[in-house]
């Protein structure tokens, strides 16, 4: 593992019930890199994402993390306290938590029973929780029940949630579905914050919030490394034209004389 | 503090703390002796349902399995007073079976101080057992509650069976002293009756410090989504764990309040069907906060008194009605009435939340269900989408 490398997937399978969602992938992330995971529906992005948080555990393979630590033996509540965040794709929220209190237990912080018990919340922890605010645009709903947030103030709650813990590593799952252009946009340039500090792997379908990004792509398709480069040679790739593009740009044509 | 910035509202319930305080200490100078230990025990009462809901209120978890934990704090207390009511010799019930010796593991609660801290501490390592294997290997919902069920019929069955030890179907009974007064005395009741009060407040005050501390946090989140708490890198199990085995110690506590009270514990106290009711105080008196708990334990076991002597029959029918009635009509309890009062109190609330499409997910189903449909428009579409 060179330097520069923060994570080094190799090798990875992943079996369900004789199924292979995930063959062989190899998966590499240098230090600070933003890298898009983009493939057809059922290419195992989201489980390539579970294995590297500790959800779904390979039938084989290795994922290295940091210092040479094989993580795929550890529960999932260690590996995100090594430093692995992780978005899933519906926002999960405490949503009978206010939206501060929310932010509150998301940041970095001891996490024994002991440390919780006495924890108070100091005026620098209050600062850059009041300042996460203000980054995600909750500023003014810090008293908020979470649960009656809309779905994108959901989204960058959790995404506030994330950047709290202060991970090294940023799993996010289709961080724009669902959301309205404005929104979209927005998520945007919390996302280009964000990838100025921290390695970040996307899993995305929107290929049009992609192409914002001048940024490494790896596509997948069956569980297998398909390609691996910038957006302009992913879209120059045949293979990957035939098996996702391709298709995209039928849907897309379907969809607007619909 | 910052009691300065304090809200009218703040203040009043403060206000409202106290005099409940004031109240419940000085129960003894204007209730009668008889009322005054039937108080007594609801409070033993009250201080489990407190337990209960930091584990089913707070985390989310239902145990129908309280009944033990109260009920091994109970015969931890029932065992020592048994033993200093027979005086060096063999307890009644044990003579009657055919024993000739006091059984090794008896002798371990002929001292007051260890018979209390066991009450404490078996009900607590019971569910300190249970819990690591259960929550470690994310066995939760209603699998860990049947689980409680089982444990419960497993503990009662070895009380019923084992008479030579335990006193079986008819418990242990037959007291005299504590600590040398006499439990028949007025006045050894009125201490143990503000012993008990005391014992409240303080558990009421330690569940008020858990809640409000970031670990109650963490255990509201664990509720809200346990896969989210684990990535964010708190173990739940661990978190789960804890609060159970203090529940249960909790419990233990108020089943040695209890049998000092009540003279007798016998397997039918603590049981499916008592486990199942200090479920139920929980849930009318409103789960998620502590004042609701504790008054539901309180004002239920009053009304369970009052309304079955006079009509035996019909308690249970009333209760289950009561039950009913709260889990359709308010999902937290009678508590969250006043919490956030919902709109079918207030009329004309309910129309102005009608017409404005309700900004909140409160309120009855079929309000909300109203809420849907109406999104944002008059209740005149609503009507004709109705129609």
């Amino acid at each position: 593992m060179s330097q520069n490398e923060i994570l080094q997937c190799r090798d990875v399978t992943v079996e369900f019930d004789g199924f292979k969602a995930v063959q062989g992938m190899n998966l590499d992330l240098h230090k600070g890199e933003l890298r898009f995971l983009i493939g057809p529906n059922g290419a195992g992005k989201t489980t390539m994402l579970d294995v590297i948080c500790g959800k779904v555990k390979p039938s084989s393979g290795r994922v290295t993390f940091g210092e040479k630590v094989d993580i795929t033996k550890k529960p999932e509540h260690q590996i995100a306290e090594m430093g692995i965040g992780r978005k899933f794709q519906a926002p999960s929220i405490f949503s009978s938590m206010t939206v501060l209190e929310n932010l509150e237990i998301a940041m970095r912080q001891k996490r024994s029973v002991a440390a919780t018990l006495f924890a108070r919340l100091s005026s620098e922890a209050k600062d850059r929780l009041h300042h996460q605010l203000d980054m995600i645009g909750l500023g003014d709903k810090s008293g908020h029940r979470a649960g009656g947030l809309s779905h994108g103030e959901k989204q960058w709650l959790e995404i506030g949630m994330m950047l709290l813990q202060e991970p090294e590593v940023l799993l996010l799952d289709e961080p724009v579905a669902g959301m309205t252009d404005k929104e979209t946009d927005k998520t945007g340039e919390l996302l280009h914050e964000i990838a100025l500090k921290r390695s970040v792997v996307v899993v995305e379908h929107d290929m049009e919030f992609v192409r914002n990004f001048a940024s490494k792509v790896t596509v997948m398709h069956e569980g297998k490394l398909l390609k691996e480069g910038s957006m302009e040679d992913v879209q120059g790739d045949e293979r990957v034209a035939e098996v996702y593009l391709g298709k995209r740009r039928d849907d897309y044509a379907s969809r607007s004389t619909a | 503090m910052a009691w300065r910035q304090w809200t009218p509202r703040q203040w009043w319930i403060l206000g409202g703390y106290a005099v409940a305080t004031a109240v419940l200490f000085a129960a003894p100078l204007f209730v009668s002796d008889f009322r005054l230990n039937l108080l007594a025990k609801f409070l033993a009462f009250a201080i489990v349902a407190l337990g209960l809901d930091l584990i089913w209120g707070y985390t989310g978890i239902l145990s129908l399995g309280h009944g033990i934990f109260f009920g091994l704090g109970a015969y931890a207390m029932a065992m020592y007073l048994k033993l200093e009511a027979s005086g060096g010799k063999l307890p009644d019930f044990m003579s009657w079976s055919g024993l000739k010796e006091l059984p090794l593991f008896w002798k371990l609660f002929e001292p007051f101080g260890a018979a209390v801290a066991l009450g404490l501490l078996i009900p607590a390592l019971l569910a300190l057992g249970l819990g690591f294997f259960t929550f470690r290997n994310r066995i939760r919902g209603v699998y860990f509650t049947i689980l409680t069920q089982a444990l419960v019929i497993i503990v009662t069955t070895l009380l019923v069976g084992q008479q030579a030890f335990t006193g079986g179907t008819n418990g242990v009974t037959g007291y005299s002293t504590l600590l040398g007064y006499s439990l028949a005395s007025p006045d050894t009741k009125r201490v143990l009756y503000w012993v008990t009060a005391a014992a409240l407040l303080g558990v009421f005050l330690f569940c008020r410090f858990l809640t409000g501390s970031r670990f109650g946090k963490v255990l509201r989140a664990i509720r809200d989504g346990e896969n989210r708490v684990r990535f964010i890198g708190y173990n739940p199990a661990l978190y789960q764990t804890v609060i159970f085995t203090v529940s249960a110690g909790i419990a233990g506590l108020a089943g040695m309040l209890f049998v000092l009270h009540v003279g007798i514990i016998s397997p039918s106290m603590l049981g499916i069907v008592p486990s199942i009711e200090m479920v139920l105080w929980v849930a009318i008196g409103g789960r998620g906060t502590l004042i609701g708990a504790a008054l539901g334990a309180i004002l239920m076991n009053w009304a369970k008194s009052e309304f079955s002597t006079a009509y035996p029959e019909g308690w249970l029918f009333f209760m289950g009605a009561l039950f009913v009635i709260v889990v359709v009509f308010l999902p937290k309890g009678v508590a969250g009435l006043f919490q956030s009062p919902p709109p079918w109190l207030n009329p004309g609330k309910l129309l102005d939340r009608v017409r404005n499409g309700g900004s909140g997910t409160r309120g009855g189903p079929l309000l909300r269900l109203l809420r849907k449909k109406d999104n944002g428009k008059s209740i005149q579409s609503v009507r004709r989408q109705a129609e």
